[in-house]
């Protein structure tokens, strides 16, 4: 796809002040080149091996001999001509830059000449980096650089970005930036002298097929696709329970067990084992046994929640997300899934923000900007908010529901997919305008470095700790305050009609809506202490799932849909969310 | 005398190879995908089709690319004998 839908504002540089010197970093989709922007400006980003995931534009600061300057990680172009919004803002951008720092992906040399022979026409100072440099040998390519150089009339420095080779040559050749201004040229002109250079530079020799290229090829047709794709979403989801689990059970719960509980124990008894200040703190403690699940105070459901439910499944999740990512293998299973994503009015390429919505809805829906046409993008976005859980959602409910008996989480999971394919399916039909075709590129595969995996872990685990623990604490003092003051009991009695007579839940379970515009995973917490059957813990954890985002997912709903586009989709929400609670509730 | 053959993406056979002739398109297609190294001239595989219209996938120079059965359907291929 020659376009991503690009959201930014470009700064101009202010009138005559002189700030600092600025370096953009502009390549093709998926180069590397934020890869390139993390290793000269030490800022972590997550990078992943499809194009597109640099939307908006992240900038850093960096040492170049004695002085700073600014790096800017431009979004990818395949070109200069402004034919859609992130080529715009790639042009607009270059006007205001000092230096380029043209990223190549080496393997591909051909297509990726077309863009940097369009900014050798520009007046700016350029440095080619030819990155993925240890790809080039295995793929059986061999490069001439000193000949590349003199055709190009830039530096030209080969870097293999994911290692940091290469890196501080290409820091270094920076000040050696030239522009060699070239006459503009006609589109055929350039693609013949594209072809003239690689003739004259690139030999590529005849090898044999290795079988990480075989299993590539394999991953995109059809019958065999369709078994790689069964075969690697069953290995998925078992992947990210054993390890899940296994995170819970060995090391999450002896901790609480061991070394947590005496402490509260303790605490308890401090407080007088009862109280405002003792509830609020440490909840229901009965006998001086801690239930983490139903007590509902700060320190201990407060605590076991995010710790021992939750995190281990974000860290399951994303890792296994993390290495489908970096392998490669998401476009090709955009590609198998593209026939079925049409009926939804959705494309093929849906499919990634859609798997990154089963871990956050808010990145998911942040994603969707991968998306071209407005109309995916609000299908989308309506698709995921409603009925693809969060791992904080379903790591509770697999905790809760769970010990009711699998075919319980099964009815939840099974209800959310009717819910997805159906609305979808409407969805596609009632919303003006048409979807368009998919055009991807389908990257190679590539066996990911361990430490850039477990970096973009640990990124994503870091901002689930930094931004769900505070919220969570929160969600559970709050409630804990209006409990105390009795003013659920006033709402309780209000939605009565709503919550017992459509849903068939017992009153108090409003509460536990309401908490869900905080977090998901506190509010599927406190269906817990109700004493619900299994049918209405079925019944609950769906409408919750499908039921006003949380505060977080709404922000971006509304930043990315528009107040209108926001509102439809709240609307389609709350109406589908009572319909299918309500139908449930008649089945079970 | 050559005889060649001219088909569109989405009728040829996977594991076909040939040139492309021309994109029936407006401008916008046509640049969308000569940017992506799909333009007259250039020599063409066939990977592989999905059932049902689905997308196409094939190979031009170091890039494997899937193409929307109707976008494939406007690439007009030369055969190769």
């Amino acid at each position: 796809m020659a376009c991503h839908g690009v959201k930014t504002n470009v700064r101009k540089r202010r009138g005559g002040k002189r700030d600092l010197r600025k370096i953009l970093l502009m390549g093709n989709p998926n180069v590397g080149k934020s890869v390139v922007f993390s290793r000269l400006t030490g800022v972590r980003v997550i990078a992943s091996n499809y194009p597109g995931t640099t939307v908006g534009y992240t900038h850093g600061l960096m040492k170049v001999g004695e002085e700073m300057a600014e790096v800017i990680d431009v979004p990818g172009t395949y070109g200069l001509e402004p034919s859609c919004e992130a080529e715009e803002i790639a042009l607009q951008m270059l006007a205001t830059g000092d230096v380029v720092i043209n990223v190549i992906d080496a393997t591909n040399l051909e297509r990726n000449l077309n863009l940097t022979l369009q900014l050798l026409e520009k007046d700016i100072p350029m440095v080619v980096a030819l990155n993925m440099w240890d790809d080039v040998g295995h793929r059986g390519i061999h490069i001439d650089l000193k000949r590349l150089e003199e055709l190009l009339g830039v530096p030209v420095i080969p870097t293999v970005a994911v290692s940091g080779q290469g890196i501080k040559e290409l820091v270094e050749s920076i000040p050696a930036a030239r522009a060699p201004r070239r006459p503009p040229i006609s589109h055929d002109e350039r693609w013949a002298a594209i072809g003239s250079i690689t003739e004259q530079v690139q030999q590529v020799t005849h090898r044999h097929h290795t079988w990480l290229e075989r299993l590539e090829d394999a991953s995109v047709r059809p019958f065999t696709g369709i078994i790689i794709a069964a075969v690697v979403l069953v290995g998925t989801f078992l992947g990210i329970r054993f390890i899940g689990e296994s995170l819970i059970t060995y090391v999450l719960d002896p901790i609480f067990e061991y070394l947590w509980t005496p402490v509260v124990l303790f605490l308890s008894n401090l407080l007088g084992g009862s109280g405002i200040l003792h509830d609020i703190l440490l909840g229901n403690i009965v006998a001086g046994e801690v239930n983490y699940i139903e007590s509902f105070g700060l320190l201990t459901t407060g605590l076991y929640v995010p710790f021992a439910m939750v995190l281990p499944y974000i860290v399951s999740f994303y890792l296994v997300l993390g290495l489908l990512e970096d392998i490669g293998y998401l476009p090709r299973l955009a590609v198998l899934m593209d026939t079925i994503m049409h009926r939804l009015g959705l494309h093929g390429y849906a499919i990634i923000p859609t798997l990154l919505g089963l871990g956050c809805n808010v990145p998911a829906i942040l994603a969707t900007r991968i998306l071209e046409s407005k109309r995916e993008r609000f299908i989308a976005a309506t698709l995921i908010s409603i009925a693809v859980p969060c791992a904080a959602l379903q790591a509770m409910v697999f905790g809760l529901v769970g010990q009711r008996g699998i075919q319980y989480v099964a009815m939840v999971y099974g209800t959310l997919f009717v819910v997805w394919v159906v609305l979808g399916f409407v969805l596609n039909r009632v919303v003006k305008g048409f979807s368009p075709e998919l055009l991807i590129e389908i990257p190679p595969y590539r066996i990911p470095p361990w430490r850039t995996v477990l970096q973009k872990l640990w990124l994503r685990v870091h901002g689930f700790l930094h931004e769900a623990i505070p919220i969570i604490l929160g969600a559970v003092l709050v409630m804990n305050i209006l409990y105390a003051v009795g003013f659920f009991d006033v709402i309780a009695d209000f939605t009565a009609p709503v919550v017992t007579g459509l849903l068939g839940l017992p009153k108090e379970a409003v509460v536990a809506l309401a908490i869900g515009f905080l977090r998901k995973d506190v509010a599927i917490g406190m269906l817990a202490p109700l004493a619900l059957t299994s049918g209405q813990l079925v019944v609950g954890s769906v409408v919750l799932a499908m039921f006003f985002p949380c505060i977080a997912t709404f922000v971006v709903l509304l930043r990315e849909l528009g107040t209108t586009g926001m509102l439809k989709a709240a609307a389609i929400m709350i109406v589908v969310a009572l319909s299918v609670g309500g139908l449930l509730n008649l089945i079970l | 005398m050559t005889v060649t053959k001219r088909l569109n993406l989405s009728q040829m056979y996977p594991g076909q190879s040939g040139r492309v002739v021309g994109v029936d398109g407006g401008v916008g297609l046509v640049g969308r995908l000569s940017a992506l190294g799909i333009r007259p001239g250039r020599k063409i595989t066939k990977l592989s089709s999905m059932l049902m219209r689905g997308p196409v996938t094939v190979q031009v120079g170091g890039t494997r690319l899937a193409v929307g059965f109707g976008m494939a359907s406007r690439i007009l291929v030369e055969l190769e004998q």
